[in-house]
């Protein structure tokens, strides 16, 4: 918030990383003046259209937060004056009542409150669809460009605009309070708010075909979210989301190299995985399950942990990894989940067992991918070939992501090799 | 705000006898009357009751049954008063069809004096 580094050869680059920085905390606070996302955003883009004609000159104000939010403020008058309906006037007053005096745009004594969690509760309202909760949380709150977003989502400019445009006048129509839910709706809501953090992270996985460097700024951003939630809202739920989305993103540089784009767990090198997300996430884990009774983050990071304290593949806790599924399932009786218990039930060498419960599975999972990838895995250790080649076809004829398809095409050939003349 | 309560629902799928479900809609407006919420309401009579008017180049045309056959229907409303959404949803889910039906739940539009 405060700097008074000189700006860098790279004035965009730079102005570019504040408004990263800063957008969400800025536009948080303007929100609270104005129920229109959209005149907020506005007002927004004058300041840091302001800044970078001024700041290259008069260098960077000593708190850049409080010189955007003051132009900031005073454009969001502006626009307001232009806006001739009756809501956008008495938003007006409300503003100029909370007005500084201080004509100058340089800066505030006072510290500026962190708003942000208000910010959070709003784009992730379940009154919106799921996908806009996604966008408008990673637009408003984030910073990224709508093309930026488009692109992670692989869809259109023009759709996601159109995505955008509808919730912020849903939000401003529909009367979306602009606070932070109390009491129980507090837990209700931030479950919404955790899934959209999730799902955030999630999209990190599977959404682009195999582009690196976007999936990582994704998965990036989902723990940018976890940490502003954290900080603002210290609860055990909040903390479980946030160990798993870091022990999970500490494996993040194992998972690619320059020649495979998609390397499995089983195979990662374990040197890669960055030590100090693991510690980060082990110990945020320790203290939040000491609370009381996990729920499903905690859970799915407790099994993220056992998995990062593993110096190896086979002296992994398989044992405990299955129990801590078997909890999850309780929790959510998915057939996702019973699908990964069954996988790791595989993989503490009980081959058999894995398979029939695969076998139970095969209707619900009918269309999923990860089944198929799963049991042809299974079948070509059991010496089933004939049915891993039809499942690795399966496999792949559901996948979009070419990391991922080169990575059956490899599996599914090695196979192949196995069966050798009797094909 | 004000906000219209909807409730739609499949007619005849009620989860109680009517006796029941009447004095749980008496137990609702009396607590939502009480709590300054409820503005007005009405419940409507069976959707075999409905006729739709239109006006299609000077003529009017009136046609027998609702504005559109779907399985649930519109069976009544309410007029909230709510501070916002949340409030307002909040009231919608305590209606006795939210069981058995859906509430749609619209802000009503203001317009510039």
């Amino acid at each position: 918030m405060t700097t008074s580094a000189p700006l860098g050869d790279d004035l965009d680059n730079d102005l570019a990383r504040i408004f990263r920085a800063e957008s969400g905390r800025i536009l948080a606070l303007l929100m609270m003046q104005t129920p229109n996302v959209e005149l907020a955003e506005d007002a927004l883009h004058d300041a840091f259209l302001n800044a970078a004609e001024q700041w290259p000159n008069s260098g960077l104000p000593r708190s850049t937060t409080a010189w955007l939010l003051t132009v900031a403020r005073r454009r969001l008058i502006d626009r307001c004056r232009k806006e001739s309906h009756r809501s956008a006037n008495t938003t007006l007053l409300a503003i100029q009542d909370t007005m500084p005096e201080s004509n100058e745009t340089s800066e505030e004594a006072a510290p500026i409150p962190d708003e942000r969690l208000r910010l959070i509760f709003v784009c992730c309202h379940p009154a919106l669809a799921e996908p806009s909760r996604i966008a408008l949380t990673l637009k408003t709150l984030c910073g990224l460009s709508v093309r930026e977003i488009a692109r992670a989502f692989l869809t259109s400019e023009v759709t996601m605009n159109q995505r955008l445009t509808r919730a912020k006048r849903k939000i401003r129509n529909a009367g979306i309070a602009y606070e932070v839910p109390e009491g129980d709706a507090l837990s209700e809501r931030l479950s919404s708010v955790l899934a959209v953090v999730y799902l955030i992270y999630n999209e990190s996985y599977s959404a682009y075909e195999g582009h690196k460097l976007s999936r990582t700024h994704l998965a990036e951003e989902a723990i940018r979210l976890a940490r502003i939630l954290h900080k603002l809202l210290p609860r055990p739920d909040v903390s479980g989301l946030l160990a798993l989305l870091l022990l999970n993103h500490a494996r993040e540089p194992a998972r690619s190299s320059d020649s495979q784009a998609f390397i499995p767990l089983e195979s990662q090198d374990r040197m890669l995985w960055d030590q100090v997300l693991i510690k980060e996430g082990t110990s945020l884990l320790l203290a939040t399950m000491s609370q009381g009774r996990p729920d499903s983050y905690q859970l799915q990071a407790a099994i993220s942990a056992l998995h990062a304290m593993a110096l190896e593949w086979a002296t992994t806790d398989w044992l405990q990894i299955q129990e801590l599924y078997a909890l999850l399932y309780q929790l959510k009786p998915s057939p996702v989940v019973a699908l990964n218990q069954a996988v790791a039930c595989a993989s503490s060498g009980n081959l058999e067992g894995a398979y029939a419960r695969l076998m139970e599975l095969e209707i619900e999972l009918s269309g999923y991918q990860p089944f198929y990838a799963a049991r042809a895995d299974l079948s070509a250790k059991l010496g089933k070939h004939i049915q891993s080649l039809r499942d690795y076809d399966m496999a792949l004829s559901l996948t979009n992501n070419s990391a991922e398809r080169d990575f059956l095409l490899s599996k599914r050939k090695y196979t192949e090799n196995l069966l050798g003349p009797k094909l | 705000m004000q906000f219209l309560a909807l409730i739609y629902n499949t007619e005849g799928s009620e989860d109680v006898d009517m006796p029941t479900l009447m004095e749980q809609y008496g137990a609702f407006g009396q607590a939502g009357g009480q709590a300054g919420v409820i503005l007005g309401g009405n419940a409507l009579q069976p959707v075999s009751t409905a006729t739709c008017v239109a006006l299609r180049d000077g003529k009017t045309l009136i046609t027998d049954g609702p504005f559109a056959e779907t399985k649930e229907q519109l069976g009544g409303y309410y007029l909230l008063e709510c501070k916002d959404l949340d409030a307002a949803l909040s009231w919608a889910g305590k209606i006795p069809t939210a069981r058995y039906g859906r509430i749609e739940v619209r802000p009503i539009m203001v317009f510039d004096a």
